[in-house]
């Protein structure tokens, strides 16, 4: 049973890229026809639970929620028909109890950061947070302002950051993606 | 031209009907402004709103300024509307630091929320309010922030404590300071870049 080859020009080939060089866990399908060829060849797969833990997670990343300023329209934006969050598992959640990714989008005022922070502490763990936009990466616009916290890391602890004002959908969508990465990269089970 | 002459027979109008009250009045750029007495503020607002001549039946706005070393300091700024004759309104009151404003919420319901923010931001008093809060600062705030002496980045900032599982208050830590450029300064501003980065044949000479 032959798999397909992704479409790469000859030069691509010469220079490593193809099925053998993909590293791991970043292309989806790729992966899958891997798979698959394994199973159809050998009839079992050998992995290790951590891998397993992790592909899972990062599978199905459910943010919650949570807009604060401009920042909330390109995250919409990131989860409408166009960027489709869906296909990557990401899809938002009305409450920080069913969500493992916070998404602090937008402007956090210091009458915000208590709330904040109270619905990060409602969030079960693992949990992870993608401080969007400069506000929220470390005041922006509003640094030197009287209401405006310097950056969101001052009250929850980021995992990613996505710089722009506000960024574009792609970037937001590149952040999520980075952090995917950051999960499949984590060890969830150790020797004691 | 027309609508200068226009509002300025209703100022006229409008100054002969309530008198005294309206201390001054000027039209400018097509705007009618007029500056009420502080104390009979309810009076007029009331008397607008209900003679059919003017019938200025919404309140669009409530402003304050802060016009500091001016004497008085602060002014109170009313925007009215009448939908019935396409008109607008500007009514002003000045009134001193300290002194209460009364308030127009028995006139227009709509002035609640809007005098509440102009004493949240200005610290302008207003009398017989029906429920005198801060509307937009933080729990617990000081200061009056838009006071023109108020300092730009204010007394406090937050921060989460990992010790006591709280977001604690803390007096401002800048570690950097707040800069202005001076973009019409030939020696800091984007003039000099400008300069320097325009191509060679526009720089004259080579």
């Amino acid at each position: 049973m032959g798999i397909k080859k992704p479409f790469l020009s000859e030069e691509a080939l010469r220079a490593g890229y193809g099925i053998n060089a993909i590293p791991e866990g970043v292309a989806p399908d790729i992966l899958l026809e891997t798979l698959s060829e394994e199973v159809s060849q050998k009839g079992f797969i050998v992995t290790q639970l951590d891998k397993v833990a992790a592909w899972a997670q990062a599978g199905s990343l459910w943010p919650m929620t949570f807009g604060l300023a401009c920042c909330a329209i390109e995250m919409m934006q990131t989860a409408a028909a166009r960027y489709d969050l869906d296909r990557f598992g990401v899809v938002f959640r009305p409450s920080p109890r069913q969500a493992d990714l916070m998404i602090v989008a937008g402007t956090l005022t210091n009458k915000m950061a208590a709330p904040l922070r109270k619905v990060y502490d409602q969030m079960a763990e693992p949990r992870y947070v993608i401080s969007m936009g400069s506000c929220a990466n470390g005041g922006g616009y509003y640094h030197y302002s009287y209401s405006v916290t310097r950056g969101c890391d001052r009250i929850v602890p980021v995992d990613v950051y996505v710089p722009g004002c506000p960024p574009t959908a792609e970037a937001l969508l590149y952040g999520i993606l980075q952090l995917q990465r950051k999960i499949q990269r984590e060890k969830h089970f150790s020797r004691c | 031209m027309e609508i200068q002459k226009e509002l300025e027979n209703l100022g006229t109008l409008i100054a002969e009907e309530i008198g005294t009250d309206i201390l001054s009045w000027t039209v400018a750029y097509n705007e009618l402004m007029m500056t009420v007495e502080r104390q009979s503020i309810v009076r007029v607002v009331t008397y607008l709103r209900d003679s059919e001549s003017f019938h200025f039946d919404q309140l669009m706005d409530v402003c304050g300024v802060d016009y500091l070393g001016r004497e008085p300091r602060f002014e109170v700024v009313y925007n009215l509307l009448s939908l019935s004759h396409n008109r607008r309104l500007r009514l002003k009151v000045e009134v001193e630091e300290g002194m209460p404003v009364p308030s127009v919420t028995s006139v227009y319901s709509s002035a609640d929320w809007w005098e509440r923010e102009v004493f949240d931001l200005y610290g302008i008093p207003f009398e017989d309010h029906p429920d005198l809060r801060r509307i937009l600062t933080d729990y617990g705030f000081e200061g009056h922030p838009l006071r023109k002496d108020f300092p730009l980045t204010g007394y406090v900032e937050v921060r989460y404590d990992e010790e006591q599982k709280r977001v604690v208050y803390e007096p401002v830590k800048l570690p950097q300071a707040f800069r202005t450029f001076d973009f019409e300064s030939p020696w800091e501003g984007m003039g000099v870049a400008a300069q320097t980065l325009r191509p060679k044949d526009e720089r004259g000479g080579g």
